[in-house]
C-alpha cells in the first residue's frame, strides 16, 4: 500500500531541512523522527499537556496539533534553538536552573519554549501574569511552584542580562 | 494516536479549495485544526482527504465598522482578542474569548473554525447566536449568509453543506443601552466548561428593557433563553434567581463524565443569576459613562 507523500521544506532552529512526510505527519513527530531533534516531548498527543510546544514564527503553538505539511511557510524554534549562539543558557533556561524550576524535565521543553515567548510579549510579568502565562503547560514534579519563580526570575535576567547569572537568592522564599 | 491516512491539499485561492471540496464529499477542511487535530489523532474523524486553507490569501482579517466586527476565516482567537477595535465595539468578544482554552491553543486556533466545529462545550458558537450573527460560507455554486439562529443543528452539526467553507463570520456591535456579560465554570483553568453563561441585556434608565443568554455546554446545541419576563419589576435577589428557573425551563441540562445533570442545573442557577447581574451593571456602566462624557 502506498500513502500520498509530501516532499516538503521545514526551517527549524535556523537550518533549512527537506523531509518527505505523509500528510498525516504530526509536526511533533517530524521533528522528532524525521529531523531527529528529540528535545521537543510528546506527552498527551492531543493538546492538553503543552509538552511539545514549539515557537512558531515566535509564537507557541502545540507541534502536535499542526501537520508538518502545514508548517512549510514558517519558521520554527525548538528548546534545541533557545540556548545563545556561544551555547550558553538563554535566560529562561538560566532561571530554571537558578529556581531548580524542573525535576525529571519531561514537560520543561514546552515550559521552555512558552515561557521565552512570554517574557518577550512581557518582560515584567507579575505573580498573577507568570502564573497565566505557564497554566497551558502540565508538570508533574514540581507543583509548579519553582517553574513560577523561574518566569520571574528569567523576567530579571532579561532586564539586566549583563549580571552574573550564578544568583544566591532567587526570587520568592529560599528553598 | 496517530491519524489515519488521509490525502493532503493545501490550495492558494479559495476557488481552488472550493473545487477541490467539491469533488471530495468525504473531505474536511482544516484551519488552525486545534479541535480537528485531536480528533484525527483519536481516530474520532477519519476524512479521504484534507483541504488546508492556511495558504489562502485575504482571509486572516478582523474588520471593524459601526455595525459590528468582521472575522475571516484565518483569524486567529489570539488576533481577534488583541483587536482593540473589535473588542471595543464588541466586548463581550473580549469576554468570551479569554476562556477559550490556553493563550497557546488560542494563537492557532480560529475563531470562524471553532464556530462551523459547533462543540457544544464551546464559546464562540453561543456569543455568535446570543448576538444574533451570522456567517458568510461559500462554494463553487456561490456565496450566502447563514443567520446564527439558523446554523446549529445538532451535535457537532451546522447546516453547512459539504462542499461549503465558512469564509467570514459577523458579529454584531453593542448597541446603545446595552451591556454583556460572560462566565464558565471548569474543573480546570482552560478545560471545556461544565456549564457556560453569556448575557445581553439592554437598559433604559435602571429598568430592563431586554434580557437574555446564552448557555453553553448544557445542551447539545448552544441555546439562547429570553429572560427579560423576569425583570419586569427590578433587578434584585428575587428576580435574578426567577431568571435562573425560567432559563432552566428551556434547557435540558445532560449528564456526562464531567458532571450530572443536577449539577449543571444547579450550575445554570448560579451562572444565570451571576452573569445576568454583571451584564446588568455593565449596561448601566455604559450609560452612566456616556452621560459624563
Amino acid at each position: 500500500m502506498s500513502e500520498e507523500l509530501h516532499e516538503v521544506r521545514l526551517v527549524v532552529n535556523g537550518a533549512t531541512y527537506d523531509v518527505t512526510v505523509p500528510g498525516r505527519r504530526l509536526l511533533s513527530d517530524a521533528l522528532r523522527h524525521d529531523l531527529r531533534l528529540t528535545g521537543t516531548h510528546v506527552g498527551c498527543e492531543h493538546g492538553v499537556c503543552g509538552s511539545c510546544t514549539v515557537l512558531v514564527d515566535g509564537t507557541p503553538m502545540r507541534s502536535c496539533l499542526m501537520l508538518a505539511v502545514s508548517a512549510v511557510d514558517a519558521e520554527i524554534t525548538t528548546v534545541e534553538g533557545l540556548a545563545l549562539a556561544d551555547g550558553s543558557l538563554s535566560p529562561v533556561q538560566q532561571a530554571f536552573k537558578d529556581c531548580h524550576g524542573l525535576q525529571c524535565g519531561f514537560c520543561t521543553p514546552g515550559f521552555l519554549t512558552t515561557i521565552t515567548a512570554g517574557i518577550r510579549d512581557n518582560p515584567q510579568p507579575t505573580r498573577e501574569e507568570a502564573r497565566e502565562m505557564i497554566a497551558g503547560n502540565l508538570c508533574r514534579c514540581t507543583g509548579y511552584q519553582n517553574i513560577v519563580k523561574a518566569v520571574e526570575r528569567a523576567a530579571e535576567l532579561t532586564s539586566a542580562p549583563r549580571r552574573s547569572s550564578s544568583v544566591e537568592t532567587p526570587p520568592g522564599e529560599h528553598l | 494516536m496517530k491519524p489515519a491516512p488521509f490525502s493532503y491539499r493545501r490550495p492558494g485561492t479559495l476557488q481552488l479549495a472550493l473545487e477541490s471540496l467539491a469533488g471530495e464529499p468525504d473531505a474536511k477542511v482544516l484551519a488552525g485544526g486545534q479541535s480537528l487535530i485531536p480528533l484525527l489523532s483519536m481516530r474520532l474523524a477519519a476524512p479521504s482527504m484534507l483541504i488546508d486553507i492556511n495558504a489562502l490569501p485575504d482571509l486572516d482579517h478582523v474588520t471593524t465598522a459601526a455595525d459590528g466586527v468582521r472575522v475571516g476565516a484565518l483569524a486567529r482567537h489570539a488576533a481577534v482578542l488583541a483587536d482593540q477595535d473589535a473588542v471595543r465595539v464588541q466586548p463581550l468578544l473580549a469576554k468570551a474569548l479569554a476562556n477559550v482554552a490556553h493563550s497557546t491553543i488560542r494563537n492557532r486556533g480560529t475563531s470562524v473554525g471553532s464556530l462551523v466545529h459547533a462543540d457544544a462545550a464551546a464559546e464562540l458558537p453561543v456569543v455568535l447566536r446570543l448576538l444574533g450573527g451570522s456567517l458568510d460560507v461559500a462554494s463553487t455554486r456561490g456565496r450566502r449568509t447563514i443567520a446564527a439562529e439558523d446554523l446549529y443543528v445538532g451535535l457537532l452539526e451546522t447546516s453547512l453543506r459539504h462542499d461549503e467553507i465558512a469564509v467570514e463570520a459577523f458579529f454584531p456591535a453593542l448597541a446603545l443601552g446595552e451591556g454583556v456579560a460572560f462566565d464558565e465554570v471548569a474543573r480546570r483553568h482552560g478545560d471545556y466548561a461544565m456549564c457556560g453563561v453569556a448575557a445581553l441585556v439592554q437598559v433604559d434608565g435602571d429598568r430592563v428593557v431586554r434580557a437574555r443568554a446564552g448557555y453553553l455546554s448544557v445542551s447539545e446545541v448552544p441555546t439562547v433563553i429570553e429572560l427579560t419576563d423576569a425583570f419586569s419589576v427590578a433587578v434584585d435577589e428575587e428576580s435574578l434567581a426567577a431568571a435562573g428557573e425560567m432559563a432552566l425551563a428551556g434547557l435540558d441540562p445532560q449528564t456526562d463524565i464531567h458532571a450530572s445533570a443536577d449539577y449543571r442545573a444547579q450550575l445554570v442557577r448560579v451562572l444565570t443569576a451571576r452573569v445576568l447581574r454583571s451584564a446588568y451593571d455593565d449596561a448601566r456602566g455604559r450609560m452612566l459613562a456616556r452621560v459624563e462624557r
